[in-house]
C-alpha cells in the first residue's frame, strides 16, 4: 500500500540550505490513479461526449450571446437604437455610391429592396466570420481561466450576428414596404434560407476560429478576402445584369452562380421581393443551401472540435 | 537521498491533514501528478513583434520567429492529493506555482508525465468571464453560467451572492454597471461570484488578497467552507502565514523542482529557513 505523501515530509533536491532531507518513496502514481479511477486532466473529449457538453452549457451560449450584444452599445447616448441605425446607414452608403453616383439602380427592378437584402444578408455572414476570427483570440483570458466547451465561443458569436440580423430585418421589412413590397405568403421562404445560412455562418465562424487561434495575421488579412467576395457576391448589382451577354467559362459561371453568399443572399431576395423571379436563381438552389450548410457546419464543427485540447494554451 | 527515513516531527504535527475516510483504508486521491515537466514557448521575448523587414526576411528565409524562447516552468514533480486536504504551494516568484496550478486544472498542457484527476478541477476565478459594461446583476448570472451552473441554481444563490460581496450595503450597486464600481467593489463581486460554486477541486491563485480587512476575513472562512464541500482545495500564495492558517499541507517548489511536501507548518519554517538564508526575496 503506498504511503499516504501528506503525512510525512518529502525533499527531493538537497542543497546546502535545504533541510535535512526526509523523503518518502513516491508510490506508484499512475497505478493509484488507476485504482481509484481518475482520468487524465485536460484531454479531449470524445465527439459524442463534446456535443453533450455544449448542449448543457446553451444557457452559457444564450447569455453571452446578448451579454455581447448589449455591451456593445451601451456606452453610446443612443443606446440600443444603433443596432438598427448601424445597418441602415451602411445600406444608405452603398445606395448613395451605387444607386445613385454608379446608376446601378437604372439597371436593377427595385432596387433599393435588391441592395438592402443584399447589404444585410451578406453582413450577417461577414460578419459572423469576423467574428470567428476574434472568438478564441479576442477571449483569451476566458479559455485560459474557465472550463468549458471551447466551441460555445464562436457558436454564441454567431448567434450574437443572428440576434443582429434580427434586428436588421426589423429594418428591412420597414424598407420593404415603403419601396411597395407588401407582405405574400413567400416571405416565410425567407425563414429557411436564413435558418441554412445560420449554419453555414456558425460552421466558417469555428473553423476560423481554430485558423486564427494558430495564426493571429489571420484577422488582419479576413477584411481584404471578405471584400473580395462581397464585391463577387452580387451585393449591391445584379451579376446577371453586369455580365450581360458575356460567356463565361463553364468553371466560372459554375463558382459563380454557386457561390454560397449569392445563394443565401438571392434566396432572401427571392422570398421578399417580387421582381426577383425564381428564373433568377440557379437549378438546385435549395439543395446546394443545404449542402453549403451541412458541409460548412459539420466540417467546420469537426474542425474546431480537433484541436480543443489546443486552445489558449502555449 | 536517505529515502526510506521518515520525519520525525509528522505524527505530532496539530495541521496533519484531517482524514475523513477509515486510518487503515486507503485515501481516496483526487489529483495525482506524476512526473510532470511543463514547457511553454514565449513569443517576442527578445525583439518584441520586430520590424516589418525582419518579419518579411523571416518569411522569405523560412525561419522560426527568433523571440521565440521555450521556459521549462516545471521539472518532474510528482505528488499525490486526497480528499479533505487544503495544500498551500509555495515558492519563490517564477518558481512554477501558478503553471503548474494551471496544468491541474486541465489549462496548460504537460511536456512529460500525467496529471490524472477525480472530476474537473476549476480555478477559483470568474473575472475573465464577467463584462464591465454590463450590471452587476446579470453579470453574476453571466459569472454562474460561465462556471457551468444552470440558471436554477444561480436563481438560489442570487441573494447570497450579492449579501456576501456586501455591493448593495451603500445602496443599489447591483443594478449599476460593473464599470462604475470602485476597484475594492468590483474584487468583492468577482470573488463572491467565483465562490458561489463548490468544487471537487478547487485551485486557488492569490486570492485571498482582495477587498478591506472584513471581507478578508469573510473570504477566507468561505473558502474554509468550500473546502470543506469541496474534495481538495489547492492554494497558492505568497503570505505564508496565509498558507499555515488555511492548509495543512504545503508543497515548496523551487525553480520549476519539488523541494519539500509536507505538513504546513514545517515546510513553510523550512522555507522560511531557505529564503533567510539564500537572501532571495519572499513577498
Amino acid at each position: 500500500m503506498p504511503t499516504r505523501p501528506g503525512k510525512r515530509a518529502r525533499v527531493t533536491t538537497a542543497t546546502s540550505t535545504a533541510p535535512p532531507p526526509s523523503p518518502a518513496p513516491p508510490p506508484d502514481l499512475a497505478a493509484l490513479a488507476a485504482r481509484h479511477g481518475l482520468t487524465v486532466s485536460g484531454a479531449r473529449p470524445t465527439l459524442p461526449a463534446y456535443l453533450r457538453r455544449l448542449w448543457s452549457r446553451r444557457d452559457f451560449i444564450t447569455a453571452f450571446a446578448t451579454a455581447k450584444l448589449t455591451a456593445q452599445y451601451s456606452q453610446a447616448r443612443l443606446g440600443q437604437l444603433w443596432q438598427l441605425m448601424t445597418p441602415l446607414l451602411n445600406a444608405a452608403v452603398y445606395f448613395l455610391i451605387f444607386g445613385v453616383l454608379l446608376g446601378t439602380a437604372d439597371h436593377v427592378p427595385d432596387f433599393v429592396p435588391f441592395l438592402v437584402t443584399g447589404v444585410f444578408i451578406w453582413t450577417f455572414t461577414a460578419n459572423s466570420i469576423m467574428a470567428g476570427t476574434r472568438a478564441i483570440s479576442g477571449n483569451i483570458g476566458l479559455v485560459r481561466a474557465l472550463h468549458f466547451p471551447r466551441a460555445a465561443l464562436p457558436v454564441a458569436l454567431a448567434l450574437q450576428q443572428l440576434q443582429q440580423l434580427l434586428f436588421s430585418l426589423g429594418a428591412l421589412v420597414v424598407i420593404l414596404v415603403g419601396f411597395g413590397q407588401l407582405p405574400t405568403a413567400s416571405w416565410l421562404l425567407a425563414v429557411p434560407a436564413l435558418l441554412l445560412q445560420a449554419v453555414f455562418n456558425t460552421g466558417l465562424s469555428m473553423a476560423m476560429a481554430r485558423i486564427a487561434a494558430r495564426t493571429p495575421d489571420v484577422s488582419q488579412l479576413m477584411p481584404f478576402l471578405l471584400r473580395t467576395w462581397m464585391y463577387a457576391s452580387g451585393v449591391m448589382w445584379s451579376i446577371d445584369t453586369v455580365l450581360g451577354d458575356r460567356e463565361l467559362p463553364q468553371p466560372a459561371a459554375l463558382v459563380l452562380q454557386y457561390n454560397p453568399a449569392v445563394i443565401y443572399i438571392d434566396l432572401v431576395r427571392f422570398a421578399f421581393i417580387d421582381s426577383f423571379t425564381a428564373d433568377r436563381l440557379p437549378p438546385h438552389v435549395w439543395a446546394a443551401a443545404l449542402a453549403w450548410a451541412v458541409l460548412c457546419g459539420a466540417g467546420g464543427f469537426l474542425y474546431f472540435w480537433k484541436a480543443e485540447e489546443r486552445y489558449g494554451r502555449g | 537521498m536517505a529515502e526510506n527515513s521518515t520525519h520525525p516531527t509528522h505524527s505530532t504535527n496539530p495541521t496533519a491533514p484531517v482524514n475523513p475516510t477509515h486510518p487503515t483504508e486507503e485515501p481516496t486521491p483526487t489529483v495525482v501528478v506524476d512526473g510532470v515537466h511543463i514547457t511553454y514557448k514565449v513569443n517576442g521575448a527578445r525583439t518584441g513583434r520586430g520590424s516589418a523587414t525582419s518579419a518579411l526576411s523571416r518569411i522569405v528565409s523560412r525561419k522560426a520567429a527568433p523571440g521565440v524562447r521555450e521556459v521549462h516552468a516545471v521539472k518532474g514533480v510528482s505528488f499525490a492529493a486526497y480528499r479533505g486536504e487544503a495544500i498551500g504551494l509555495i515558492g519563490s516568484n517564477g518558481s512554477g506555482k501558478s503553471t503548474l496550478l494551471k496544468a491541474v486544472a486541465g489549462l496548460l498542457p504537460t511536456a512529460r508525465g500525467k496529471i490524472y484527476t477525480r472530476g474537473q478541477p476549476s480555478l477559483l476565478g470568474v473575472n475573465a468571464a464577467l463584462m464591465s459594461d454590463l450590471t452587476g446583476e446579470r453579470n453574476v448570472i453571466l459569472g454562474g453560467l460561465a462556471m457551468g451552473m444552470t440558471r436554477a441554481q444561480i436563481r438560489d444563490r442570487y441573494d447570497d451572492i450579492v449579501d456576501f460581496s456586501g455591493i448593495n450595503e451603500k445602496g443599489d450597486f447591483i443594478s449599476l454597471p460593473m464599470r462604475t464600481y470602485s476597484s475594492g467593489m468590483g474584487a468583492r463581486l468577482r470573488f463572491s461570484i467565483a465562490a458561489a460554486k463548490s468544487h471537487d477541486v478547487l485551485l486557488i491563485d492569490e486570492a485571498l488578497s482582495t477587498g478591506d480587512a472584513r471581507f478578508r476575513r469573510r473570504s477566507r472562512e468561505r473558502i474554509d467552507e468550500l473546502r470543506r464541500e469541496a474534495g481538495t482545495v489547492f492554494l497558492v500564495s505568497h503570505s505564508n502565514s496565509t498558507i499555515t492558517e488555511s492548509c495543512d499541507r504545503a508543497i515548496w517548489l523551487e525553480a520549476g523542482r519539488l523541494r519539500m511536501d509536507g505538513p504546513a507548518k514545517e515546510v513553510v519554517a523550512a522555507y522560511e529557513e531557505f529564503t533567510r538564508a539564500g537572501g532571495r526575496a519572499a513577498r
